[in-house]
């Protein structure tokens, strides 16, 4: 092991690694947003509420970001209306693009995370609610969704951790994100070893940062005392 | 059951035989397989291509079996010291860098580094001109070393897995140029979709020796292969693979 190679270049992996957390966080917390009316949607009782919800989960569970991400970035470049439309400025940029087709991915997921949560809010709560004279989106509100909230947490914090390490596949999009970054340092310095050490460090040390902001959260949510039934 | 076991025996004999007879020594060929017309996979799924044709000769001049196999341009160098192929057939530029890594055979071409841009475009190669563009290259390439080295700042460089995409990205208008190697940009702009493209300027970098790579210390293997480049070359087999591929001399 050659560790001054890794003290020389760890400044670009740090601007790397910025990237990747740039990238993460606005794709989960904007996912999160677009998964919330979705998730609902999704656990509606009519059909026709629940079509749409479900045939874009299914078309982004079932289909690798790789290929999402290839899609946004090559495919939709193929076409002369996009290239002269107004979204061009935005689709051009691979940062965009990453960003795009990560949000919309873990979207999918995090809407299936709420669809299951609202689904195992227990139903008495549900009809205590409703018999106390709430109406159905007061339920919601004041009872569904931050009982939902803290069921689902956990899921989602496993969501953000899964979307940390996928994120690696921007580097295919030429973003220099830790991975791209990593494998730009190897191909000047032929140490594979070394660099992936290091970045796998870097990934490792911001997994363990989220789990504890997670575990924080749990705690202030008081999650535990409330999954008793 | 003595029946069994002389049928087992005179099998196994046979199989001994039979591969004592047919023992030709084995060698496995590594090539990216995106990197036409040098390597490239044809639509039966088979790498073909300039480098292979030029290693399959070698391989029959030196009398060993030869077979191929794909890696990543990236992690083709790794994958080398990793034994998982003998020698690399890829198109691969000697530098001192590496030098560092891995050896290499005499020259088998000579390559050199130049622009591509739309016909319409208005593009100049020399630095001030080059300013704020965006060129794209395929990553641990001499290209884009070539580029970060040169041009660093002044420019915005995309590196690719392939060169193929960046060409896709050249196509989108996401890049205002694209620096490779010449005679793979020769092949492109003869294609459908380079048809709208030309070379920039003079080449920004002549002289670049392609060389068929090897682990460290592996002399002997090396001294054959240059021994049978020697050989291809003297008996009009380069040129017939030459003159397969281009209309001018690469050597």
């Amino acid at each position: 092991m050659k560790w001054d190679v890794i003290v020389k270049w760890l400044p670009k992996l740090l601007e790397g690694a910025y990237l990747t957390l740039e990238l993460v966080a606005i794709a989960v917390l904007v996912g999160l947003l677009i998964a919330i009316p979705m998730g609902m949607a999704r656990a509606s009782r009519h059909w026709y509420v629940r079509a749409l919800p479900f045939s874009y989960i299914f078309f982004f569970r079932g289909t690798p970001l790789l290929l999402q991400l290839f899609l946004v970035y090559y495919g939709l470049a193929q076409f002369d209306a996009i290239r002269q439309g107004p979204l061009w400025p935005y689709l051009r940029d691979p940062y965009w693009c990453a960003l795009i087709a990560m949000t919309m991915h873990t979207a999918a997921y995090i809407a299936e995370i709420i669809r299951g949560a609202i689904q195992a809010v227990p139903p008495g709560e549900v009809e205590a609610a409703r018999s106390l004279g709430m109406s159905r989106a007061q339920t919601m509100w004041h009872i569904i969704l931050p009982r939902a909230a803290r069921i689902g947490l956990p899921a989602y914090s496993n969501e953000v951790i899964l979307m940390l390490k996928a994120s690696s596949l921007a580097s295919t999009i030429t973003l220099l994100e830790l991975t791209g970054m990593a494998r730009t340092i190897i191909a000047r310095t032929y140490l594979p070893v070394e660099i992936f050490f290091a970045a796998g460090l870097f990934y490792l040390v911001m997994t363990f940062i989220l789990v504890q902001v997670f575990r924080w959260l749990e705690r202030k949510l008081r999650v535990d005392a409330l999954q008793g039934r | 059951m003595k029946k069994y076991k002389k049928i087992l025996l005179v099998a196994a004999a046979s199989l001994s035989f039979a591969t004592a007879s047919f023992a030709v020594e084995k060698l496995k060929i590594g090539t990216e397989g995106a990197y036409p017309p040098f390597n490239l996979i044809d639509s039966s799924g088979e790498v073909v291509g300039f480098d292979l044709d030029i290693a399959k000769a070698l391989c029959e001049k030196m009398k060993v079996e030869c077979s191929v196999v794909i890696s990543d341009w990236d992690g083709i160098i790794p994958a080398l010291n990793a034994k998982k192929f003998d020698f690399l057939a890829a198109s691969m530029s000697i530098t001192e860098e590496r030098l560092q890594a891995v050896d290499f055979t005499d020259p088998y071409y000579t390559n050199g580094l130049q622009f591509i841009a739309p016909k319409s475009s208005d593009f100049k190669v020399d630095k001030d001109s080059l300013k704020g563009k965006v060129i794209g290259a395929q990553r641990a390439t001499i290209a884009g070393n070539w580029l970060e080295d040169n041009l660093g700042k002044a420019i915005d460089i995309k590196l690719y897995d392939t060169n193929e995409n960046a060409y896709l990205d050249l196509a989108s208008g996401r890049l205002d140029g694209v620096l490779a190697d010449k005679f793979v940009n020769w092949e492109w702009l003869k294609s459908d979709a380079g048809a709208s493209y030309e070379f920039k300027g003079e080449p920004v970098f002549d002289n670049d020796k392609i060389g068929i790579a090897l682990r460290k210390g592996n002399d002997e293997l090396r001294e054959r292969l240059n021994t049978a480049l020697k050989e291809i070359v003297a008996d009009g087999t380069y040129k017939t693979i030459n003159d397969k591929y281009f209309p001018f001399n690469v050597y």
